[in-house]
């Protein structure tokens, strides 16, 4: 392992910025994009999307809900609308398709705050952690979804961060915004990747959503990899990448299957050797040859 | 070997046992854990659901505990709110984090004869099957108080009365006497539950320079008659008769030629086109030689 230089300057030398960055600055365009999307509403008059992640409506027509408030909708013993059923079932049928936690790494903004947070940690050498399994958020999830049995109201959005930030950035919430402020101390003092990674719900109903999406990543040039262990220090859920890439004796790989990953393509702009590339999650007994 | 087999069996059982347990207190430590982190949450977002007297939903809202159930927070109804008079709570705000509100005084409804605030809620927070904005019922106006309203201190002033989206109806101006000066009229604005809609215009035109009248919840707002009473005059009028005792008739010692409406006209002079001196149109009174001199 390699402590001289910072991840990712090897494949800058190799690839050139541009494409060590390749798959960073496309989610970063994307989010970046869904937020000027929202914006662009009460601001410019241009209603191409309506409402903010929770419930939207794209052109004018097409409903958008998250699922995880149908859920909870559903807990508190309400019928939801036909639209709302129609807007839940598109946002299920498209993660399951591209990966379920395609949403936290290119579409939900909390991303770029808890990114930062772990950017920042790791430049300035913070290693505390609270100990948290990140099976915490399916807890964490089954809570949610049974707090309105309970309850009688979605007593989770009260408290939901992420819908939260979502709203203060789109309807201009001062006051809320402190919560972002809270998401990025934590995940910078007390655990890497702690909020997405180990306890929001909403995430962990994505992955399970995604279980089965057919767009994976590939770690197909496995046999290429020089042991930097870059990627693992870059990924938002390294537990993901070890049976793709180092399953090669026991037969397993070369797809990451975990519903874990976020398909945010890190390890793939950070490999100086190309190792991991997008594919489809088929072709994936052992080693395949080329 | 033949000693070793069982040993390892043995330990490969304890292994198994081990971890068993370890799987077993784990899942109990996650079990507690998210209990005392949703009782947490439950309890706070029970706390944080009561809805600030001064603080109102939308058109349509469903009553506040079934709205706190289905409302996603998303914001559509602010954004078709032609008149952005609709807001999220922030953090901060006393109404619950994130659902749509308006205070009167800063912005009444303007009450959209199409409602658009309610068909673009995705859940049905706000009922769909509101279509009639005037059945709307987000509150309730009260006269709250008679010593700062001008028109109890005898003003002319009826701003809410005309002000009413439905005016005429959920308030009315009732005259009574002045018994102050003892000659002027009061011209008392008087709200009508079954017609108002809440809509807070009377307390954002309201002149003074806090709000006399004001828009409450109607729970706050009313009182309940007691379910055994039976209103006498209702009651005989649906019935076509008194149901008690039949009504006294009165009688008057008059003058021939004269008798006496009770709750009517009060004296009537009979076969006298000018038996009062007083003419209806009050010039003519003025104009006359009053007495009728020969």
């Amino acid at each position: 392992m390699k402590f001289s230089t910072r991840p990712g300057h090897e494949a800058q030398q190799r690839k050139g910025w541009l494409a060590a960055y390749r798959w960073l600055l496309l989610r970063r365009f994307t989010q970046l994009t869904v937020i000027v999307l929202f914006l662009l509403g009460p601001f410019a008059g241009i209603w191409i999307v309506k409402g903010n992640l929770a419930s939207s409506e794209l052109f004018g027509v097409i409903p958008l809900s998250e699922p995880l408030i149908t859920l909870q909708l559903l807990a508190s013993g309400f019928i939801p609308l036909q639209a709302m059923v129609i807007g839940t079932l598109l946002v299920i049928i498209f993660y399951a398709l591209v990966g379920g936690r395609v949403y936290c790494s290119w579409f939900c903004p909390v991303n770029v705050i808890t990114d930062s947070a772990s950017w920042l940690r790791e430049r300035l050498k913070i290693t505390t952690s609270v100990k948290l399994h990140r099976s915490v958020r399916f807890w964490v999830l089954t809570m949610v979804i049974l707090l309105p049995i309970f309850t009688g109201t979605m007593a989770y959005e009260s408290v939901n961060p992420v819908a939260m930030i979502h709203r203060a950035i789109i309807y201009g919430l001062g006051m809320t915004l402190s919560v972002a402020v809270a998401l990025f101390l934590y995940d910078l003092l007390l655990q890497r990747k702690g909020w997405c990674g180990h306890l929001c719900p909403m995430g962990a109903l994505y992955s399970i959503i995604g279980r089965f999406s057919p767009l994976r990543v590939r770690a197909d040039k496995r046999q290429a990899c020089n042991d930097c262990m870059e990627c693992f220090v870059v990924c938002p859920e390294p537990q993901v990448i070890k049976p793709a890439l180092k399953g090669a004796g026991k037969g397993v790989g070369p797809v990451i299957l975990d519903s874990a990953c976020t398909n945010c393509g890190r390890c793939i702009d950070i490999c100086a050797e190309d190792v991991f590339n997008f594919g489809l999650r088929w072709r994936n007994q052992g080693d395949q040859p080329d | 070997m033949q000693n070793n087999s069982p040993n390892a069996n043995d330990q490969e059982q304890s292994d198994n046992d081990v971890s068993r347990r370890r799987f077993l207190t784990d899942m109990a430590k996650s079990a507690c854990g998210m209990t005392l982190l949703g009782m947490g949450i439950g309890l706070y977002s029970a706390q944080n659901s009561a809805l600030p007297a001064l603080a109102l939903r939308p058109p349509g809202a469903l009553a506040e505990r079934d709205f706190l159930a289905t409302c996603s927070r998303c914001g559509l109804c602010v954004r078709d709110c032609p008149y952005d008079i609709l807001r999220l709570a922030d953090i901060g705000e006393e109404v619950a984090v994130g659902t749509p509100y308006f205070i009167a005084r800063q912005g009444g409804c303007e009450m959209c004869p199409d409602i658009p605030c309610i068909p673009v809620c995705p859940t049905n927070a706000l009922d769909h099957n509101l279509t009639e904005i005037n059945d709307a019922r987000m509150g309730l106006a009260v006269v709250i108080d008679q010593e700062s309203c001008i028109a109890f201190l005898g003003l002319r002033c009826e701003v809410c009365f005309n002000i009413c989206p439905i005016r005429g109806k959920a308030i009315t101006i009732e005259k009574s006497s002045n018994l102050r000066s003892g000659k002027h009229a009061l011209f008392i604005p008087v709200v009508h539950s079954d017609s108002c809609t809440g809509c807070g215009k009377c307390e954002e035109g309201c002149v003074t320079d806090i709000a006399s009248i004001k828009i409450l919840p109607a729970p706050l707002a009313q009182g309940q008659l007691g379910a055994h009473y039976r209103l006498g005059w209702r009651e005989k009028e649906a019935a076509g008769r008194s149901l008690v005792a039949p009504d006294v008739e009165h009688q008057y010692n008059l003058p021939e030629g004269q008798h006496y409406e009770h709750g009517g006209e009060g004296l009537v002079i009979d076969n006298a086109p000018n038996a009062t001196p007083f003419a209806s149109n009050p010039l003519d009174t003025l104009n006359s030689d009053f007495g009728q001199r020969p």
